[in-house]
């Protein structure tokens, strides 16, 4: 395998993800994401000089539109949805002591 | 008219029949409820199932198609909808454990367009979680089974909508494809389905997964159905930015018995190593159908197709991670219980919420656009997308259609894909370059392998011309009925 992902990289990649694995889950992840990464560096066969990234299919532009609430006052539906609500809002873990 | 013969009909035909007064919505709806009964605890098609409520708005839809207010091919047709398109009232979970108890307060607007038509929903169908899997067995309310057989699988990601549609226990469904999700699973249970054109169907209220390719589109029994459904879920949205205005949508008009002329292209290499031999050998049968009634039928070097695979992981799994990043415990879904502080919280949710193919995505997705690799893999797969789109339209310069397999092999049986993840990706390699060069592509039946189970012929267009598509596919089923 090329590409070795080490322990430092797959906590820093945890990190990015908000990700938090078990020490069996970290030794696949270093795997599989090795072995995936060896795939995907077959595409440095390509010379890809001169070529613009392609994000999108079609040439087409940004769409722009007034910023008008059309659906009305949905904040008590939402919020049944949320696992935690207090007075209408919802309820998070304490952020700061 | 008798239960049986109203299963076995297409969604259009059971549509006229209502509109004849053959039969009724509400006959229709119990009809397939009664299948579902009989036959869900084997298939599990479906993760929600509302019986009340479908019935109820059978009842209404009835009563306006009596009155003349709906008129349409598929109104008082009974529908599936692939459980991550959001549904207003009715419990989306995209087969996770993180959105098991989410219910939205709107629907999808391509369920809209479907109500609209009078189409009625029957409930929510199986997925791989998220979308991301190719067997439906990532599923965390568990695995769909193949109708055709059931120790196979139906594919995936629309696994239930494709099982739904075979197995009878809903007369069309909606599904979506990001890399084949659509195209494959219908190859594997026997029936239609179809990727339209990036930007043809609005994704909005569709669980984003890989934004740049998703697009939502038609499974069905048969072309006419795919046309007619098509047809009415298309629309120019201004909630998706991404969506596009269509003139012509008259996806119907092309159902025209007729490929003389046509100019056909067979991809050399879509017919290489891996390619099983009996799938080779009906889809090759297939293109010789399209000689014999006319059409230019000649082979043709597309080039790239090895880089698909390696281009499709690294933008699919770089979308999904920023795409995901909404399951966080805090608007909705699961949370877990008993977390430190907010950071804690975070993890310990995603951690247990998500299964083990959503984080091997998202952690792959997140390093490869993460500060100094950003460039070197991201980047170089965005520039090779543009060079896989330039060898399309050079192809489509030359042919109306691209005509190769859907996938390697017919359906594998259970439990044999998901051990080796590279393996279970390899499978992709002829549906997932459409969706990055944003092409209409249509998986229709085409034989069977020794064991009994369907072989999925894929045609593919050049971008619009998904009525091109439509007429090749029609023309290939109609001569495929009076040969039988």
């Amino acid at each position: 395998m090329a590409n070795i992902i080490d322990d430092e990289t797959i906590e820093y990649v945890g990190i990015l993800a908000k990700l938090e694995l078990t020490d069996e889950e970290k030794e696949a992840a270093k795997k599989s994401m090795g072995e995936m990464l060896d795939y995907i560096d077959k595409l440095n066969e390509l010379d890809t000089t001169g070529v613009e990234p392609m994000s999108h299919v079609f040439q087409v532009q940004n769409v722009f539109r007034e910023d008008v609430v059309t659906n009305g006052d949905e904040s008590e539906k939402t919020l049944q949805n949320a696992p935690g609500v207090k007075d209408n809002m919802f309820v998070v873990p304490r952020t700061f002591d | 008219m008798e239960k049986k013969e109203l299963l076995s009909l297409s969604a259009t035909a059971l549509g006229k029949a209502i509109r004849t007064g053959e039969t009724s919505a509400v006959e229709a709806m119990e009809a397939v409820l009664g299948q579902i009964r009989e036959t869900e605890s084997v298939y599990h098609c479906y993760v929600t199932i509302d019986e009340e409520a479908a019935l109820k708005k059978a009842g209404q839809i009835q009563k306006k198609i009596q009155s003349g207010e709906l008129t349409g091919p598929l109104a008082g047709v009974p529908v599936a909808i692939k459980d991550n398109l959001c549904t207003e009232g009715v419990r989306t979970t995209c087969s996770s454990k993180i959105l098991e108890n989410f219910v939205p307060t709107f629907s999808a607007e391509a369920v809209k367009n479907l109500e609209k038509a009078g189409a009625v929903m029957i409930g929510k169908t199986n997925m791989d979680e998220f979308a991301m899997g190719s067997t439906t067995e990532t599923s965390y309310f568990g695995v769909t089974r193949n109708p055709r057989n059931p120790r196979h699988v139906p594919g995936g990601s629309s696994g239930g909508s494709a099982a739904a549609v075979a197995a009878e226990e809903c007369f069309f469904a909606l599904g979506s494809d990001t890399g084949g999700s659509i195209r494959q699973p219908a190859s594997y249970c026997g029936v239609v389905g179809m990727k339209p054109t990036y930007g043809t169907v609005s994704r909005y209220g569709l669980v984003a997964y890989g934004s740049s390719l998703d697009q939502i589109g038609p499974l069905t029994k048969t072309v006419e159905d795919c046309a007619a459904v098509l047809e009415a879920i298309a629309s120019h949205d201004l909630k998706d930015s991404t969506s596009i205005e269509r003139k012509d949508t008259d996806f119907s008009a092309a159902l025209i018995k007729d490929v003389k002329g046509m100019r056909i292209g067979i991809p050399r290499d879509y017919f290489g190593e891996g390619l099983d031999s009996e799938v080779k050998d009906a889809v090759l049968r297939a293109a010789e159908l399209f000689r014999e009634n006319g059409a230019l039928v000649e082979e043709f070097d597309l080039s790239l197709v090895e880089y698909a695979i390696p281009t499709y992981y690294t933008i699919a799994a770089a979308e999904a991670s920023s795409n995901l990043e909404r399951f966080d415990g805090i608007k909705y879904g699961y949370r877990a219980p008993e977390a430190e502080g907010l950071h804690q919280m975070y993890k310990k949710t995603r951690s247990q919420g998500f299964g083990a193919e959503v984080k091997r995505r998202i952690m792959l997705g997140s390093f490869v656009l993460s500060s100094g690799y950003y460039d070197a893999y991201y980047l170089k797969a965005l520039r090779v997308k543009a060079m896989i789109r330039k060898a399309f339209d050079d192809a489509f310069a030359k042919y109306d259609c691209i005509l190769g397999p859907v996938a390697p092999t017919t359906a594998p049986g259970l439990g044999e894909s998901l051990s080796d993840p590279m393996k279970m990706y390899l499978g992709d390699i002829y549906t997932i370059s459409v969706n990055l060069a944003g092409l209409p592509a249509v998986s229709v039946p085409c034989g069977t392998d020794q064991n009994g189970l369907p072989i999925g012929l894929q045609l593919i267009g050049d971008c619009f011309q998904e009525k091109k598509l439509i007429q090749a596919a029609y023309t290939f089923e109609q001569i495929g009925k009076e040969s039988r």
